[in-house]
């Protein structure tokens, strides 16, 4: 039609502008980027774990943490960890380990080891890093009480852990957009009852509850279905914050002169609620969600740390927390925490980007 | 002008505000001057800088915003022994904004009136409280003292029933009400000056037409000047003595009212007028509006800002040279390249 | 159903509105807001009618009635259409209302918030034409186009987001999805109240011409006297629900019937210190219409008031006639009364 450059800003849809300004906030794009790897990995858990999780091994019962040289003391190039030495402590009677710097153990990229399926689909054998002779011991984090190492339990817990959390919130998103838009929506009684209800679950205690629930689950349920019942648990009582959400803004945009200017253009309400309204709430949405993604992962780790959640051998941070229960293996073995620093990491960055994202989510506020 | 009777001078102030999509230039050069007891009238669309320029008196400019160049010269008047009375002056821009010093100023010499009372009375006090702590902050009087003149002030603006009242919540008042216990609040302690934002664009006519009396009539009381700040060129016609007309942050004419609204000197001014409909002149052909749109703050036009939107506009002169505020000898002054001499 | 006269495009007959104050765990009704309360007047084919008062007056409400954007409580809201049918819009479901949604249009009082900010300007103004299937693909784009250029828009900016455009650009984009669909009465509420001083005169001229231009009927609701004497062939005054002065615009501004007419147009700022009046000032605070007075809604204000004010409540009848049209007012003493206009 006409040559004229238009300026970006003018035309640039809803979607732009929000990246535009969720950009500004270096501290949730970061956390963005934080949370993008972390799923990555719960994404590649069997090329990135060097071991199989349940892989046990008698001869290195809470061996403690090596580190990855690149460079030996002769300057060659190379990958490689140090051994172990051990000896049994004549008083304790209990075996302890020393690095033996004189013993070094070759690493690879991408070797050969065990076999797995990725996704349960595509058959591979090659771990990013490994150790060349998969006799040899490699324990970058350390070993738990069976000698199993911890970097791979703690790489195969992220798939479970993490996951709980999206499945979680997406099942009690359903719930909430769906109780919460018939209560915005319809008002009146209706709003009057759901509200009631929401406020009668929030008012119940979690912890209790879960563990109630839980505790009702048959114990001969296979894992995968206790993971599935626990997800359930989780988002019954997680869907009353995203239906308030959802009411919230339904309510204030019902008022909106622009719904008023739909209805009076002739536009059926599926239409108004479909093609005008639901725009204008999918990206508070979208935020609401990263933001109740953490409580999940939270509520996840400390039923599994109480025992009421998922048991092994399900793999889950909440689950690898459980070994760290008492004083004694902390003291003897305190790398048997590093899952703790794992939840607290992903936990703070969902909440930095869930901030990003609802400062940004409404990129026309004046 | 270097008389008894000045009480503040503004020269050549500007604020700037500096975000992340660039320099927002709000205030670019405003000069005024205020007598004692006297009325200025600002006038200018938004954005034309005449709240920021009020906002920089006080020193109550936000972060990102800045004063940036300037003078606000305040002619103090110390009361010695009674009678013998010392000037000060004192430059307000040169104070830090939480000053000992500028709180001095602030409520006790130039109090400020807002366009939403709402937004500047506490919810949860009651109106003779938030009265009663303006007075305790700045005067050395017992609890019983501020009360009563908390009720005293009430009655003063009209609210009826003051003894009543001092106890009411802003909630519980209708919004002229609102707007008299704020003028009620704003001149607890007898300022000499009385900055009102837009005092009454959020009233209905019958009620602002309330306000402008109790204003004009508390003027002649207290003996308080009263720089008016607003959009509506029929207020400042009807109460203020002088008028200052902003555009895009500069102060582009000031002149005594009589002279502005017969004989207006810059084209803004003259097309500004021109434009509104006018209550009682059955319509004589269609209005005369001003093209385009007041431009967006980001991008100033170079030269003179308004050259735009001129129907005079001198092509290679307005849109290169920016002009200067010129004095006139009739006690004018105009911002436009045609009217240098 | 009484039959409307041939220049009355539409009547507006006893229309109340009534909105429940609702109150407590139960949402029990404690009360009634009488927003509007018997209203009766017409709009006369091609004209202007202004709708004047102070907030609360019930004036948005009716706008809002008329074009059933609200289900009124009780009237009538007769409507001559295009075929020269005669319909009640008050009496009709929503479901028969579309139709009339295409020949009543409202234009929206801010500029802002009446558009949707996630639409392009082509998607805003050609919602209409969509919904009613009038165009679509290549021809949408033509007519909104059109449409733009109509209001004095480039249409190169259709693809463009209201946060591009400036208010008034932005109220011409709210006219033009208002005239998407050749409507015959436009209700503009408030339509340049939001708007800078300089803009408004551009907005008023924009409507003025397309009135004349598409044979246009407006309902022209404000608070702003000024506006309103310069746009309206008659102008409506209401006060709390009420219509208490109706008149052709000339002689409501110069000769006042109702002392609330006087009073407000006697408020109104005038921009010429030559003309300082002495400004009539009411006492108190408008009436609350939950709970309005006994009598005259506006006794307790006037300074003409008598006894009977207090007690009968007046009706809006004739007080006298410019040429073939009525001087109504709501006023025991409407005839005695020697009420000061404006001086032109």
């Amino acid at each position: 039609m006409n040559t004229e450059k238009e300026t970006p800003v003018y035309v640039a849809p809803q979607w732009k502008l929000v990246w535009w300004k969720f950009r500004k906030h270096k501290l949730a794009l970061v956390s963005g980027i934080v949370i993008l790897l972390i799923y990555l990995v719960a994404l590649f858990v069997e090329i990135l774990a060097p071991f199989l999780p349940d892989q046990t091994n008698s001869k290195y019962l809470y061996a403690p943490p090596q580190s990855l040289h690149f460079v030996d003391e002769q300057g060659n190039w190379g990958l490689y960890v140090y051994g172990y030495t051990s000896k049994i402590d004549p008083v304790a009677l209990r075996r302890t380990f020393e690095i033996d710097s004189s013993v070094k153990i070759p690493v690879g990229l991408l070797v050969e080891g065990v076999p797995y399926k990725l996704f349960n689909l595509i058959p591979g054998n090659r771990h990013l890093l490994a150790p060349l002779d998969p006799d040899q011991p490699m324990y970058l984090l350390g070993a738990d009480r069976l000698g199993r190492d911890v970097l791979s339990r703690l790489i195969v817990g992220t798939r479970v852990s993490m996951s709980i959390g999206l499945v979680g919130v997406l099942l009690s998103l359903v719930l909430g957009i769906l109780l919460g838009g018939l209560s915005g929506y319809y008002g009146g009684n209706i709003d009057n009852l759901i509200q009631r209800v929401i406020e009668f679950l929030r008012s119940i205690p979690s912890i209790p509850l879960w563990m109630g629930l839980s505790a009702a689950l048959p114990l001969d349920w296979d894992p995968l279905r206790v993971y599935f019942a626990i997800t359930v648990i989780l988002s019954l009582i997680g869907w009353t914050g995203l239906a308030r959400v959802v009411r919230g803004r339904f309510l204030s945009l019902r008022e909106e002169d622009f719904v008023m200017a739909a209805r009076l253009d002739g536009a059926s309400e599926m239409r108004i609620i479909l093609g005008h309204m639901l725009p204008a709430f999918t990206s508070h949405i979208i935020a609401a969600i990263t933001l109740a993604i953490p409580g999940m992962i939270l509520s996840e780790t400390a039923l599994s740390f109480l025992g009421l959640g998922l048991r092994e051998p399900v793999v889950s941070w909440g689950v690898l927390l459980q070994n760290a229960q008492d004083i004694r293996s902390i003291a003897t073995a305190p790398w048997l925490l590093i899952p703790a620093l794992a939840v607290v990491v992903s936990v703070l960055a969902l909440n930095f980007l869930g901030d990003g994202l609802r400062d940004a989510a409404d990129p026309y506020a004046r | 002008m270097k008389d008894e009777s000045t009480l503040l001078e503004v020269k050549n102030l500007k604020t700037h505000f500096f975000l992340d999509e660039g320099t927002v230039k709000a205030v670019e050069g405003a000069d005024l001057t205020i007598r004692r007891g006297g009325t200025l009238g600002v006038v200018g669309e938004s954005g034309c800088g005449k709240s920021v320029m009020s906002y920089s008196i006080l020193q109550l400019v936000e972060s990102p915003g800045r004063i940036v160049a300037g003078q606000i010269l305040f002619h103090r008047q110390l009361k010695c022994n009674g009678q013998s009375q010392m000037m000060d002056v004192i430059d307000l821009a040169a104070l830090a904004p939480n000053s000992r010093a500028m709180r001095d100023i602030r409520g006790e010499e130039i109090a400020m009136i807002f366009q939403e009372p709402m937004t500047s009375l506490s919810p949860v006090h009651t109106i003779g409280n938030q009265i009663e702590e303006v007075i305790t902050l700045h005067r050395r009087v017992d609890h019983a003292t501020a009360r009563r003149q908390a009720v005293d002030m009430l009655r003063r603006v009209g609210i009826p029933k003051p003894e009543e009242r001092v106890d009411a919540y802003p909630f519980q008042l209708s919004g002229g009400m609102r707007q008299r216990a704020m003028i009620a609040m704003a001149l607890a302690c007898h300022p000499s000056l009385l900055i009102a934002d837009e005092p009454t664009t959020a009233l209905d006519v019958t009620t602002q037409a309330q306000i402008l009396e109790l204003i004009q009539e508390l003027q002649r009381d207290l003996g308080m000047a009263v720089m008016l700040i607003t959009h509506n060129l029929g207020m400042v016609a009807e109460i203020c003595e002088e008028i200052v007309v902003m555009y895009l942050g500069e102060v582009v004419e000031r002149a005594d009212v009589f002279s502005l609204f017969r004989e207006p000197l810059h084209p803004y001014t003259r097309a500004l007028l021109r434009s509104i409909p006018r209550l009682g002149q059955i319509k004589q052909g269609r209005l005369d509006p001003i093209q385009g749109a007041v431009p967006d703050p980001y991008n100033r036009p170079v030269g003179c800002p308004f050259h735009p939107r001129c129907a005079q506009m001198m092509p290679g002169t307005c849109d290169r040279i920016h002009p200067e505020l010129i004095e006139r000898r009739d006690n004018r002054a105009v911002r436009c390249l045609l009217c240098e001499p | 159903m009484q039959t409307l006269t041939p220049e009355v495009m539409l009547e507006v007959n006893n229309l109340k509105m009534h909105f429940p104050i609702r109150k407590g765990f139960r949402q029990r009704v404690v009360g009634h807001v009488k927003a509007v309360d018997d209203v009766s007047f017409a709009v006369r084919r091609g004209e202007t009618l202004g709708l004047v008062g102070e907030s609360g007056c019930g004036k948005t409400t009716i706008g809002r009635c008329i074009m059933r954007a609200y289900d009124p409580t009780a009237g009538a809201i007769l409507y001559c259409n295009a075929k020269n049918e005669q319909v009640d819009l008050a009496a009709l479901k929503s479901s028969d209302l579309k139709p009339y949604r295409r020949e009543l249009r409202m234009i929206f009082q801010d500029p802002y918030s009446s558009l949707n900010p996630r639409m392009t300007v082509l998607d805003i103004v050609g919602e209409p034409l969509k919904v009613h299937g009038v165009a679509r693909g290549a021809e949408l784009e033509d007519r909104v186009a059109n449409l733009l250029k109509r209001v004095g828009l480039r249409p190169e900016y259709m693809r463009r987001y209201p946060h591009a455009f400036s208010g008034g650009q932005r109220q011409r984009i709210g006219i033009a999805r208002a005239l998407a669909l050749d409507p015959r009465i436009v209700v503009a509420d408030e339509a340049v109240s939001a708007l800078d001083v300089s803009v408004q005169a551009q907005i008023l001229n924009l409507l003025e011409d397309l009135q004349a231009e598409l044979n246009l009927t407006y309902l022209f609701i404000s608070h702003d006297l000024s506006v309103v004497e310069y746009v309206a062939d008659r102008v409506a005054v209401m006060y709390v629900g009420k219509i208490v002065e109706l008149a052709e615009t000339t002689a409501l501004f110069a000769q006042p019937k109702h002392p609330y007419t006087e009073a407000l147009l006697s408020a109104v700022p005038k921009p010429d210190p030559t003309m300082r009046s002495k400004r009539i000032v009411l006492e108190g605070d408008v009436a609350d219409p939950a709970n309005p007075p006994r009598g005259c809604y506006f006794h307790p204000r006037c300074r003409y008031a008598e006894d009977r004010c207090k007690t009968e409540t007046p009706a809006l009848r004739a007080v006298g006639q410019v040429g073939n049209l009525s001087h109504f007012a709501a006023c025991h003493r409407a005839e005695e009364l020697n009420l000061r206009g404006v001086v032109s």
